[in-house]
């Protein structure tokens, strides 16, 4: 689906965000490209819609050279969600946000509104259907943005930091419907740094540091390797740290989530008593 | 060296406070009534929408001064009163730093960012030299000086603005989501700033956060909100182990949620990863 070859890419202040970076992500993937601040992860999901163009390298999506495409025609099939919601909304009205992207798809008005209120219902915004993005808080205005992009269907999503600001209860939503997204075919891709979030839904880790990849592999394995989280100025998980101090009980050590670790203590628990 | 003097009486009383933005037909808090005592480390979370920075606004004076909109009741810091008083008076005894930094910073220099509050208090120069290198010590950012705010990391950003706040030596500093665009060791780097600010200097801290596996152990007290109101406050160990917590949509500790997911767990509330090794080696 999308596939990343030697691309190295430096902004016009000079600085080198992306080193000689590739990468395959197949059609159906759930992906997280985590990394610490200025890795260049946003930098290198911004190539996926051609948003940015490679300096040097290619990248490739569907087989098609993003040189040669627009942004419009890219984003048909790669929707990104940015991280911060102010650079995507501009419209009056939270409904006419979710619409204006479907219009200018050119969707006939009764397709549009159906995926309006599809979307709207998603999200839960069906309450400020008809208030300004700028009255919302931080967090509803990320699901605004995120419910503009949802509303066109794209084949690849692309979430930047779509957990920042969010509370528990909506993380929780986030990730079901991120599962949901995935199950029906949708190619996921996840830029985060919120490694708890993660651990709770075992995707394929790319980790970059300073430019490039430094690891890739499925979450358990990646999460839980100290000298790697520690380069990318990540933290292991609460549940990993707590199965490191276990080791000497007989757990093992690669444990990343809730689930995984509950059936672990219980079973240790029935066994001693 | 200047620290408040550290003692138990309340330095932010709020009393009955409901709030209505201009143009809005929901109350954005209703009928909130809290004390918060001089030297507190206060983390106040809820889910998004419940009323906690609109609360923050409440105490800096920037509602009813700036926001307008419909104020009820009485909101009392460091003895003045908000409503009679202007920001300005108010940011002396309240610093406030914003969820993105961006927002807030704008000098060419940190040095310059920092002295900039300073100079418009018409401070004799000496007194800002003094300040300036103080808040640059305190928070550990001496080697930033000359930088520019703008190609500096965010969790440096970050340490920009509360210097920046801190030279005006208020007694109450108030952080609104400081850690929501940082990675997790820069977020962890920064509550341990934030905390020493608390323990050594005794400022009163009002922290806004949702990130609570980082900050069980450092904070005092954890207020929740919900829909406007306060609903649920105590020690982290109270109020995490309360059920509501949960129900009311709060990220409490994946540790503390594990040990409510345990299917025998023991009376006692596992707390830390510590408590959990304890028990189970005890086991």
């Amino acid at each position: 689906m999308i596939k990343v070859e030697n691309v190295s890419f430096t902004y016009p202040s000079g600085v080198n965000a992306l080193k000689s970076v590739s990468i395959e992500i197949s059609d159906g993937e759930f992906v997280a490209i985590m990394g610490e601040n200025g890795a260049g992860k946003t930098t290198l999901v911004k190539q996926f819609n051609g948003l940015l163009k490679p300096g040097e390298g290619d990248v490739y999506v569907d087989g098609r050279n993003t040189r040669d495409l627009s942004v419009a025609e890219l984003s048909k099939d790669v929707g990104l969600v940015f991280q911060n919601a102010d650079h995507q909304l501009f419209c009056e009205t939270v409904e006419d946000e979710i619409a204006f992207g479907l219009r200018n798809f050119g969707f006939s008005n009764r397709v549009n509104k159906k995926r309006v209120k599809w979307a709207l219902t998603l999200l839960d915004l069906q309450e400020y259907r008809k208030i300004s993005p700028f009255m919302l808080s931080g967090g509803e205005r990320k699901r605004v943005a995120l419910a503009s992009v949802l509303a066109w269907k794209p084949r690849v999503i692309i979430l930047d930091e779509p957990t920042v600001g969010q509370d528990q209860s909506q993380k929780e939503r986030l990730l079901q419907f991120v599962r949901q997204l995935n199950t029906q075919g949708n190619t996921v891709i996840l830029v985060t740094h919120d490694i708890e979030f993660v651990a709770e839904c075992d995707p394929r880790v790319v980790l970059m540091s300073h430019g490039r990849i430094v690891a890739d592999g499925p979450a358990k394995k990646i999460l839980t390797n100290p000298k790697l989280i520690k380069k990318t100025s990540l933290i292991l998980p609460q549940i990993t740290q707590l199965f490191f101090k276990l080791a000497d009980l007989g757990f093992p050590k690669d444990v990343i989530s809730i689930c995984e670790a509950k059936k672990l203590i219980n079973d240790f628990v029935a066994r001693r008593s | 060296m200047w620290r408040v003097e550290k003692m138990v009486s309340p330095i932010i009383e709020i009393d009955g406070l409901s709030y209505t933005y201009p143009g809005a037909k929901k109350q954005s808090l209703s009928n909130v009534t809290l004390s918060i005592d001089k030297g507190d480390f206060v983390t106040l979370t809820g889910t998004s929408g419940c009323g906690k920075t609109t609360l923050c606004r409440c105490l800096n004076g920037l509602i009813p001064h700036f926001y307008g909109g419909e104020i009820k009741g009485d909101v009392v810091v460091s003895n003045l009163n908000v409503r009679d008083h202007a920001i300005s008076e108010l940011a002396q005894q309240v610093g406030f730093v914003f969820q993105n930094p961006e927002n807030q910073l704008f000098a060419l220099s940190v040095e310059r960012e920092i002295v900039f509050g300073l100079e418009n208090l018409a401070l004799p120069p000496d007194e800002i030299r003094e300040r300036l290198e103080w808040a640059l010590k305190t928070i550990g950012i001496e080697a930033l000086r000359e930088r520019s705010p703008y190609e500096i990391s965010g969790g440096q950003q970050q340490r920009v603005a509360i210097a920046s706040v801190l030279a005006m030596k208020p007694e109450i500093l108030i952080l609104d989501e400081p850690t929501s665009s940082l990675d997790p060791q820069a977020a962890k780097n920064l509550f341990q700033v934030i905390s020493k600010l608390n323990k050594t200097l005794g400022l009163t801290i009002i922290l806004v956060e949702h990130r609570l596996d980082l900050l069980s152990t450092l904070t005092d007290r954890v207020i929740i909100m919900d829909g406007g109101s306060l609903r649920i406050e105590g020690n982290p160990r109270e109020v995490f182990s309360s059920m509501s917590a949960k129900l009311m949509g709060i990220g409490i500790p994946k540790i503390v949620r594990l040990y409510q997911e345990l299917e025998s767990p023991p009376e006692k509330l596992l707390f830390s990863i510590e408590d959990f090794v304890g028990y189970l080696k005890r086991i």
